[in-house]
């Protein structure tokens, strides 16, 4: 059958998970290993990690902190940030990864993505795509949204999946912690564009708007930070309520629903 | 001591990860002769079935996994490590497989999201080793199996075709799943495959 995915997102700076608002104003959501822990156990269906600031930076992810973080999750794991290479990907691949998010880098040398995808394979490699709305398109930016690109996100996606992107994750910068909900045109728009995997980020502030990502968006993989960083929803309120909502999820196994401590912990 | 392949593709350090979480004296091993010891065999794979059949020939890795089914030693077959005990792949026209069972690899037929990459529903249609009743798994994959003999699929899944999710024959078995990224459900599975080591 047919499922989505909850995926918690942590974005990383100087070794704290941070949340802003439209990029900016960063504020400190906590500890990356323990929050990585937390939602592996509770019921996420993927973690996302974004070292943010890296590729502004010129520097690659921080490979250390990630690798202490990897070591908790037994769930996929996807690693992003200031990703350039096929070294770099190695890298995160080798602290933990499971798939590499590329972005910016991408954006200026498209290449990037069939070179990972040749060592890698397409599974491996995610296309993040930060995006603008502008009168009649949305306008990919990169590096953290601090830069316009000249190209358009549809026909980006359309690029990536040619060249051999596996998945794509896409975020709007607009609704960026906003909590106004998912921009749902975007991601109807690329549901119906591109056949890849579509994670849809950016602006959920509560679990309707959650579902709608899904249920209106077309996106298969719904991705948010704040609601779960600050505590607003546990995983398995998001889990319950997304289900009665009518979105198809996995079920988790018994034990693990019922709210017993983390298994990972209880194997160990 | 387990002995999970690294014969130079991709993230095997996650399998590995997982066996020593629920206790399984597990390797990562870059020599088949490291692996002569073994009581177990992991395969894992990520990458092009051609790639990951290249890699496994020039490592030598492909006749430690010939050696263990003859041997009778238990072997597990991951994502494309399931798909490389097949005879050839759609993938990858004029690439042989182990042929260790009989059938080839097709491609996911269009009309859902490729590849699938998501938690799925694996339903045991035979009784086998590692699982006993409906789990759901996580699956990352663009490729998927067809056996030859129905009595090799041990576990099915629904993704537009009913897809055969665990396949085996005694005591060698695959997935077509990721158990290391499945969460307890995964562990469990794991932690089965590891017993049947330890009873060797």
């Amino acid at each position: 059958m047919e499922t989505a995915r909850i995926i918690p997102c942590l974005d990383l700076d100087q070794g704290r998970v941070v949340k802003g608002v439209r990029y900016l104003g960063l504020r400190d959501a906590g500890d990356p290993v323990e929050l990585a822990r937390r939602y592996s156990e509770d019921g996420a269906d993927e973690i996302v990690m974004l070292d943010i600031t890296a590729s502004a930076q010129g520097r690659a992810a921080t490979v250390e902190l990630l690798a202490r973080a990897a070591a908790e999750v037994f769930v996929p794991l996807t690693i992003g940030g200031g990703v350039s290479s096929v070294e770099d990907a190695r890298r995160l691949l080798r602290a933990g990864a499971d798939k590499v998010a590329v972005n910016s880098a991408a954006v200026a040398r498209p290449e990037l993505i069939e070179e990972l995808a040749a060592e890698f394979g397409s599974q491996c490699v995610v296309l993040a795509i930060d995006v603008r709305k502008r009168a009649e398109s949305y306008e990919v930016v990169t590096h953290g949204g601090r830069r316009p690109s000249a190209r358009e996100a549809v026909s980006w996606a359309r690029t990536g999946a040619r060249l051999g992107a596996g998945e794509l994750l896409v975020t709007s910068m607009d609704r960026d912690g906003t909590e106004a909900g998912y921009d749902l045109a975007l991601y109807a728009l690329l549901a119906g564009a591109v056949e890849l995997p579509l994670v849809a980020s950016g602006g959920v502030g509560d679990l309707e708007q959650l579902a709608a990502g899904y249920l209106r968006g077309g996106a298969d993989g719904l991705l948010a930070a704040s609601i779960f960083h600050y505590g607003r929803y546990s995983l398995r309120e998001a889990r319950e309520r997304l289900s009665q909502l009518g979105v198809p999820l996995r079920s988790l196994p018994p034990g693990q629903s019922a709210g017993e401590p983390g298994w990972g912990t209880v194997l160990r | 001591m387990i002995a999970v392949c690294d014969y130079g593709i991709g993230n095997l350090a996650s399998a590995e990860k997982a066996l020593l979480a629920v206790g399984a004296p597990a390797r990562l091993v870059r020599r088949p002769e490291e692996a002569a010891q073994a009581s177990g065999i992991v395969l894992p794979g990520v990458g092009s079935f051609a790639a990951c059949a290249r890699a496994l020939r020039n490592s030598g890795f492909d006749e430690l996994c010939r050696a263990a089914v003859l041997e009778e030693r238990p072997l597990l077959g991951i994502c494309v490590g399931m798909q490389l005990l097949f005879e050839a792949s759609e993938e990858s026209p004029g690439t042989a497989g182990l042929g260790l069972l009989g059938g080839v690899v097709r491609r996911l037929p269009p009309g859902r999201r490729r590849p699938q990459m998501q938690w799925n529903l694996v339903t045991p249609t035979r009784p086998n080793g590692l699982l006993a009743t409906p789990e759901w798994f996580y699956f990352v994959h663009s490729y998927y199996a067809v056996p030859e003999r129905d009595d090799d699929v041990l576990a099915r899944a629904d993704y537009g075709v009913c897809l055969p999710a665990v396949v085996g024959r005694g005591r060698l078995l695959a997935t077509q799943f990721h158990p290391e990224k499945s969460g307890p459900a995964g562990l469990w599975l794991l932690a089965r495959f590891a017993e049947s080591c330890a009873a060797t």
